[in-house]
């Protein structure tokens, strides 16, 4: 790739933090760094990756209004976490998280454990356990 | 009256980089006087490599990547020109983690970490994925912050104790672990030409014989019928997901552009100055043109995932575009192993 021919599609992926660094040839056929803001097929897979995160954060969200599952299991997807890694953070066993996804294990949890949740969310024990949030 | 933290900061000079990993190593060693760019410390530690695993999943959608476990570029480059590195771990204990860091910075010693990406603060939001493998600098602390150096990031930024804690003890795949280092000593003199064909051998041998069909030139052609036969075996949304997968991977921040093909031309035209190696600047070139078939790849999967209800016709391309590349990076392969022996 020439260095005129380095893309710049802004689909605003970088948020206007930094530009990246994408290694071309100038005029002279030397390697040189030319910074770009982005690239349409790149910007396209990364909308298609949080496409799909997006969906299934709105399809847990649903199932928790309906009471099918905990608010747990909707911070969890939204922050793009499986059970594996959420029993990581919270130094448990994957079941013991998998029981607190049920509605019915949900409303039993003692304040500290609530707490752990949403430290691990970034969020209040307040708003985790408020379903109206979500709506 | 307003307090001041007196620790000292070091006078750190921050370069930005495609890569964490070659940039931290670059950035650390340019302290300690040792002018090395992106593409050598990339080059040197044989960071050009291809597998594609569909037995490993993340989120369901199987792993293919462009460069060598993290952490192995490091460990070549050090051993190639004799560094040491002094390494820590600590494993349950954030504070001692801190306490050492901060030792460390009242010595003036510039420490690199690995970190987790998804609570990094001042990375932007569509790039914060539980990554846990990314490497910064920290160099110095003042009122309570520290500075730091992210070899991704433009200029310098900082983070608070509390911040620095949670991305250092991020959990996962490759947790760090508050995982630290820092260099201990270089050598008077180094072989740089000597490191740079050790770099190039082994680049060329795990590409063209590691005998797994998911690893190197291997890897490249077995791809290509996994995605030929996508759009038939997995329907139109997950065989869109798949492909682009590769994309993000080849595309991703830190491959400086075509899965680091770019990046390893850069190293073949500095390491024929540096040696005085004619081919190699010409070899560069043909690693330039390897690295616009990549590109158009991924315009292929771009028009694939827009339009993944009528896309059939594009996988056939896009696997006849893997197979043309898989037919010239290995040419390519054993043209740059002949060159230097």
């Amino acid at each position: 790739m020439k260095k005129n021919e380095v893309p710049q599609d802004d689909a605003n992926m970088l948020q206007g933090k930094f530009r990246e660094p994408v290694y071309s040839l100038d005029e002279d056929g030397n390697y040189t760094i030319v910074k770009s803001v982005g690239w349409d097929p790149k910007n396209t897979v990364m909308q298609q990756a949080w496409d799909n995160i997006n969906e299934k954060v709105e399809e847990t969200k649903e199932k928790v209004i309906n009471g099918q599952l905990s608010p747990i299991a909707y911070y969890m997807e939204k922050n793009i976490m499986d059970i594996g890694l959420l029993s990581k953070y919270m130094g448990l066993w994957r079941w013991t998280v998998k029981k607190h996804l049920k509605p019915k294990h949900f409303s039993k949890l003692s304040d500290k454990r609530l707490t752990q949740y949403a430290d691990i969310f970034n969020i209040t024990p307040e708003q985790l356990t408020d379903i109206n949030e979500l709506k | 009256m307003r307090t001041v933290e007196t620790e000292n900061i070091m006078t750190f000079e921050h370069s930005q980089a495609a890569h964490c990993e070659n940039g931290v190593v670059s950035n650390l060693l340019r302290y300690y006087e040792l002018e090395l760019s992106e593409p050598m410390v990339f080059g040197i530690g044989s960071g050009l490599f291809f597998s594609h695993m569909p037995f490993l999943k993340v989120d369901g959608i199987p792993v293919t990547s462009f460069r060598p476990l993290p952490g192995i570029i490091f460990k070549r480059i050090s051993k190639r020109l004799g560094i040491t590195f002094i390494k820590k771990r600590f494993r349950n204990s954030p504070q001692k983690a801190m306490e050492a860091l901060n030792a460390n910075i009242s010595k003036g010693i510039p420490t690199g970490m690995l970190v987790g990406v998804y609570h990094l603060s001042y990375f932007p939001a569509p790039y914060r994925f539980h990554f846990n493998a990314h490497n910064i600098v920290v160099f110095g602390r003042e009122n309570g912050a520290y500075n730091i150096s992210d070899p991704i990031m433009e200029d310098f930024t900082r983070l608070d104790y509390k911040e620095l804690i949670r991305v250092r003890y991020a959990k996962g795949v490759f947790a760090p672990k508050g995982h630290m280092y820092w260099v201990e000593e270089i050598p008077g003199t180094i072989d740089l030409n000597s490191a740079i064909y050790k770099g190039i051998r082994q680049t060329c041998k795990h590409m063209l014989t590691i005998p797994l069909h998911y690893f190197g030139v291997k890897g490249i052609r077995f791809m290509a019928k996994k995605v030929r036969n996508y759009p038939r075996k997995l329907g139109p949304r997950k065989a869109a997901l798949f492909t682009g997968q590769i994309v993000r991977a080849q595309e991703e921040i830190g491959t400086g552009g075509a899965g680091f093909r770019f990046m390893y031309a850069a190293f073949l035209q500095e390491a024929s100055k540096i040696t005085g190696n004619k081919e190699l600047k010409a070899l560069s070139y043909e690693m330039t043109a390897i690295g616009d078939m990549w590109r158009e790849f991924a315009i292929i999967t771009g028009r694939i995932v827009k339009n993944r209800n009528k896309a059939d016709e594009s996988y056939k391309h896009a696997a006849d575009l893997l197979l043309a590349i898989a037919d010239k990076e290995e040419t390519f392969y054993k043209k740059l192993q002949a060159s230097i022996s």
